[in-house]
């Protein structure tokens, strides 16, 4: 029994299946991720690994049973619904508002707090320039004109800003040069000492399972692979299912 | 023309331009957060000032079942997904938040005698009883299609126009009202003469246009509008509702729109389907400013107001052609400048 | 059964006016406002349901049909076919003008503006002296035809049907043609198109001026229906019925316009009788009801009523069996092309900049014809986006881009499509309700030259034949032959993507670009995509591949280019890229 299993669990999904029309992409996919653990899905392009965040976010209607903290999260649970239980995203496409301050994109980030009457977002706000301090710098500078890692630096900050319990990257090193890949990667293996849990979805492998805890690899909509991080990251089959380099040649 | 009638004109261009202005703006927000081209704008200023000359008049506003009727509607449809969902918890929310101030309004306004009250309280009134029909609007007719392509939300603000104009017939008659001014009187400026009604529509309309710059660039639910409009999926992840989003700037254009109607109906005289036109020239405003740009909009509406006092002078029966020809030139103009990305719907 | 239905309807509508009693004068008279109001919610049929765009403003051309006519004929005393003529001309000119300041723009300028234009033509109409104010113009000739007097409504009955039919005839063979189909593209596909060579902008003008055309007729044919005119049926409030008219009857079928057209017109004569009666008051109320009604449809049946009608009949009367067929036809002629191994597309220091982010950092490589260049590299490298600065779709910032020798990365995508370029794109662009056969001869759009009034009036089909028999010719190629008919986007992902290649290949290109095709492939499916890749190679085209399949793309490319970050991290032969450690590092990553 491993350590971690100790843990109670915070996100559970079961036999969760994703459609668009009559093109599955995600069939029966089931997943564990305990509170204050870090859970890469890796796996190649168009795999389904988009579209599994879209799901438990509630961008997409799914199929199976999800549950958070305990409750079942039906498709009727709105994204909106959502961010107040303590789930956030940061999408592929960060969806940053380009033509606002970097600082009140971060405090958007807190509306949801607001919005409940929770008024205490400058302690956050301070916190999480203190993760990002790129972002005290920039703070009056419109998103848009921010350069690609500064945007994930943003999203991220964004996000932190509602206070999640999970918070869900989308392919944080998307486009990213190797130099700010390691910065981001080392802000997220901290999380872990915030009480934030991350679910972590990457195609860049290596780097994803070396701060992960717990690692899926995700083939054509389907959970191939799963095991401790450790473990896949020397598994010769998770080469192979990324490359096509490996055996058949 | 001499310098005393241009002067005159001028302060009638200006005065129907601040009110185009603040009907471009709304215009504006409107479309900037839910896509939708608010045409039935223009009809909650006429509804605005026929509700007060109602009330003046010392009778039941018309617009008071209105919106106690489509409080009605929602409570059923709202209440019916609820039940679908196993939510009957929710009912009485649903029932408060839509049937309260309409049912209030019933037990108030009949048992009061609104004609006496102070204007100002008439005013208050007249806002409550019509303001709620923006947000009401939006659940009805928009919300259930929020995601679809502009060119749907247009025809259906059509076709809210044209039920709000046959049932602006039906409440208010087809007679036009003007309602006493707020100060009476005018001030002699040596040159030329100004009613004090004008001044109120100057400053109100610029306290106005402050207030939302403030409410825009200060309040975090300002900000979350204004997020909405510029990615919506961003929005949404931020906890902020499209739905939330589209009822809060639907009510701002309500109220806009009622306020505007309340400010011109002491010196023109309005009819039940007076404000369609109006409404219009806030739109030429708009389009100006790209249905984009709040600042170039309203300097755009101010334009309609100077052109179409100038052009009554000259032209009278030509003023409508002359103000909506101008948007010919305009859009020539903003389609040789903008470029616009072409998979947009 | 069904093929007998519409000579049935035609032959009933020629019976009515013979069989109605004169005492039903008045359904007759219904009849004919019917035609009218049906031949205005015909043109917006194209306009809206087809083309995807609309106008609040026909009423407007309506009233430029009929007061060109009611003026020159008593003013002038002119023959009204000669008027007929000028006020085509006039409502031509006005529409392509108009249609050229709004359509450039995004889709909701052109009906403000049309709200616009109608409401400033009806005060031009209320206020010109000679037109009679607002009181109108009187005493309009009746129409001769053949030395008869057109002045009973039971005659003029046929001259209004006769000039619908004729406008639902050609509308049909119009959406049933090479135009038709690049007008069908610009609800959706504006960028598929203009890559497959279709001017959209063009189409969009055409098809709002043939809608003012078809208002401008029944504009005519009013004033000689009523022999007066004055402005009102001309306002704006009967342009937005007519756009009811269209909406509610089934705005995507011309049948559609016909019903509409119909049923708001009874609907409207019973709620005049109604409702002032109901409500104790006169005035026009049936509007509330329009709109509540136009609102519930918008809601719950976006396509309007036909779609619906015609669902219920299908499940009692089924169609039959499947007609659609593809003629033999000689082949389209084939342009020439390079000699295998000359380079065809040269890349050299492209930079593309959105905004604070470089998606493409001083990029060069080259093509040449015959050989298939794969471009690889992780998501987000930039491939797509070279894609697009070298097909014209999103232009480069910096750097040049030369096909067949001629600098191409300031020509709009069409143009670089017409010199032989033609690609897919990453994220499927058909046309999903449109059949393969009709998606794929899209591709062959600058093939063909027989334009819109040569479809309405049929003489295009030697020339259509040839466009189908060269779309099917490359769907079978593709493997594709049993879907020929159906709907594309009833088709799985994978096929769709192949599909795209059939467009592609229907340009008949010298360069194709491919970008993923074989995402969503089985693996016997890529075999028989990669041996197609090598057959078209041996004829002698060059392609650019962009793919994440390694197998795939190892066992196929003779060249291959890396791409990470936007720039350019390794070229070379399948081999080399495969033993290269800063390829191995860029695909699983890696952080020391």
């Amino acid at each position: 029994m491993n350590a971690s299993d100790a843990r109670p669990v915070l996100l559970e999904a079961k036999d969760l299946s994703v459609a668009y029309g009559k093109v599955e992409a995600l069939h029966k996919v089931s997943l564990t991720i305990r509170e204050g653990e870090i859970v890469t899905v890796i796996g190649p392009n168009g795999a389904g690994k988009t579209t599994l965040l879209s799901c438990l976010m509630g961008l997409l209607p799914g199929q199976g049973e999800v549950s958070y903290v305990g409750r079942s999260l039906g498709n009727d649970f709105e994204v909106e619904e959502r961010v107040g239980l303590g789930l956030t995203l940061v999408p592929e496409k960060r969806e940053l508002f380009s033509d606002m301050s970097v600082e009140d994109n971060l405090l958007l980030g807190a509306f949801d707090r607001y919005r409940r009457g929770d008024r205490d977002f400058a302690t956050t706000m301070n916190e999480v320039y203190g993760i990002f301090p790129r972002l005290r710098e920039r703070a009056s500078q419109m998103a848009g004109t921010l350069s690609g890692g500064e945007r994930q630096m943003l999203a991220m900050g964004r996000a932190l800003m509602a206070k999640p319990k999970l918070l869900m990257l989308d392919e944080p090193s998307l486009g990213l040069a190797p130099l700010i890949i390691r910065e981001i990667f080392r802000i997220v293996s901290g999380l872990r000492e915030m009480g934030v849990s991350v679910l972590l979805v990457e195609q860049n492998a290596r780097a994803a399972l070396q701060v992960a805890d717990f690692g899926y690899v995700l083939e054509t909509g389907e959970i191939s692979l799963e095991g401790p991080s450790k473990e896949l990251a020397n598994d010769p089959r998770v080469i192979e299912a990324y490359l096509g380099l490996g055996g058949k040649h | 023309m001499d310098f005393q009638i241009a002067l005159l004109l001028g302060q009638d261009g200006l005065t129907n331009g601040a009110i185009y202005a603040l009907l471009a703006l709304a215009l504006v927000l409107v479309f900037a957060v839910t896509r939708v081209i608010f045409i039935p704008q223009g009809e909650f200023v006429a509804y605005g000032a026929l509700t007060l000359a109602m009330l003046q008049a010392g009778k039941l506003p018309a617009t008071l079942w209105m919106i106690a009727a489509l409080g009605a509607a929602i409570v059923v449809i709202d209440g019916a997904i609820a039940i679908r969902h196993g939510a009957a918890r929710r009912l009485p929310r649903i029932v408060l938040s839509n049937l309260g101030v309409p049912l209030a309004l019933l037990l108030i306004v009949p048992n009061i005698n609104a004609a006496g009250l102070p204007l100002i309280a008439q005013i208050a009134l007249t806002l409550a009883v019509v303001v709620p029909l923006g947000p009401m609007i939006y659940r009805l007719a928009y919300q259930p299609i929020a995601e679809a392509p502009v060119l749907i939300l247009l025809i259906v603000s059509v076709a809210v126009h044209v039920v709000l104009i046959g049932l602006g017939l039906l409440f208010f008659g087809a007679e036009g009202t003007r309602t006493p001014a707020f100060t009476d009187g005018t001030l002699d400026l040596g040159v030329t003469m100004l009613q004090y009604q004008t001044l109120w529509i100057l400053a109100i309309s610029a306290v106005l246009i402050v207030a939302l710059y403030a409410f825009f660039g200060r309040t975090l639910y300002g900000k979350a509008l204004r997020a909405t409009a510029l990615n919506r999926t961003g929005a949404r992840l931020m906890g902020i509702s499209t739905t939330m989003a589209g009822k809060l700037s639907f009510t701002l254009a309500a109220m806009i729109g009622t306020f505007s109607g309340i400010l011109i109906s002491p010196i023109t005289t309005l009819y039940y389907d007076s404000g369609f036109l109006i409404g219009l020239k806030g739109f030429v405003g708009a389009i100006i400013g790209g249905l984009a740009s709040y600042p170039v909009a309203a300097a755009g509406a101010l334009l309609v107001g100077f052109l179409e006092s100038y052009s009554s002078f000259y032209a009278s029966a030509y003023k409508e052609v002359i103000v909506f020809t101008l948007i010919i030139p305009v859009l020539l103009w903003r389609s040789l400048t903008s470029h616009h990305s072409e998979e947009e719907e | 059964m069904r093929r007998l239905t519409l000579p049935l309807f035609v032959a009933l509508l020629a019976l009515v006016p013979v069989v109605l009693p004169s005492s039903a004068e008045f359904y007759v008279t219904l009849l004919n406002y019917i035609g009218l109001y049906a031949l205005v919610a015909l043109g917006l049929v194209l306009l809206t349901g087809v083309g995807g765009l609309t106008s609040f403003g026909q009423a407007a051309f309506v009233g430029v049909g009929a007061y060109t006519t009611a003026w020159l004929t008593t003013a002038f005393g002119w023959n009204p076919w000669l008027t007929l003529v000028i006020a085509f001309a006039a409502t031509t000119l006005v529409a392509l003008a108009l249609g050229f300041i709004t359509l450039r723009m995004g889709g909701h300028y052109l009906p403000l503006g049309t709200i616009a234009w109608g409401i400033s033509l009806y005060f031009l109409f209320g206020n010109i002296e000679s037109f009679g104010g607002h009181t109108g113009l009187g005493g309009i000739p009746p129409v001769s035809l053949f030395g008869m007097e057109l002045k009973s409504g039971r005659e003029f009955y046929y001259l209004i049907w006769i000039a619908l039919m004729l406008g639902v005839v050609a509308t049909q063979n119009l959406l049933d043609s090479r135009d038709g189909r690049a007008i069908r593209a610009l609800k959706g596909g504006v960028v598929m198109a203009e890559a497959m060579g279709v001017n959209t902008a063009w189409y969009k003008i055409v098809i709002f001026t043939i809608a003012a055309q078809f208002a401008c007729v029944s504009g005519w044919l009013y004033a000689h229906l009523q022999r007066f005119v004055n402005p009102t049926p001309f306002s704006l409030t009967q342009g937005i019925e007519y756009l009811f008219m269209a909406v509610i009857g089934g705005v995507g079928h011309v049948w559609g316009a016909l019903l509409g057209a119909g049923l708001i017109t009874i609907l409207k004569q019973w709620l005049q009788d109604l409702l002032p009666k109901l409500l104790g008051q006169s005035g026009n109320f049936e509007v509330i009801v329009f709109g509540l009604v136009m609102i519930f449809v918008l809601h719950r049946a976006r396509d309007g009523l036909w779609p619906v009608i015609m669902q219920r009949i299908e499940r009692f009367l089924p169609s039959g069996g499947d007609s659609r067929q593809v003629e033999p036809a000689e082949a389209l002629p084939r342009r020439d092309r390079p000699v295998g191994g000359d380079t065809i597309l040269e890349v050299q220091q492209v930079t593309k900049r959105f905004g604070g982010l470089t998606a493409n950092n001083s990029v060069s490589f080259t093509v040449r014809a015959g050989e298939v260049m794969a471009l690889i590299g992780p998501n987000g490298a930039g491939k797509s986006t070279m894609f697009n600065c070298i097909s014209g779709v999103n232009p480069p910032t910096e750097g040049e881009v030369r096909f067949l020798g001629q600098r191409v990365d300031r020509l709009l995508s069409r143009e670089i499509a017409r010199r032989g370029m033609s690609r897919t794109f990453q994220h499927v662009r058909l046309l999903p309700t449109m059949s393969v056969l009709d998606n794929v001869a899209i591709g062959a759009h600058l093939r063909g030259s027989r334009h819109f009034v040569h479809a309405s009036c049929r003489l295009d089909r030697d020339e259509e034949r040839r466009l189908r028999a060269e779309a099917a010719k490359q769907i079978e190629r593709v493997g594709l032959a049993e879907h020929m008919f159906d709907a594309a986007g009833s088709l799985p992902l994978g096929k769709q993507r192949i599909v795209e290649i059939a467009r592609a290949l229907a340009a008949d290109p010298c360069l194709l670009l491919l970008d993923e095709p074989a995402a969503g492939l089985r693996y016997l499916e890529k075999q028989s995509l990669a041996e197609l890749l090598r057959k078209l190679r041996s004829e002698g085209i060059g392609i650019l591949l962009v793919e994440h399949d390694m197998d795939f793309v190892m066992g196929l490319a003779d060249r291959i280019v890396v791409m990470e970050f936007g720039e350019k991290l390794a070229e070379g032969l399948p081999k080399q890229i495969q033993e290269d450690p800063k390829v191995l590092q860029a695909y699983l990553g890696g952080v020391e």
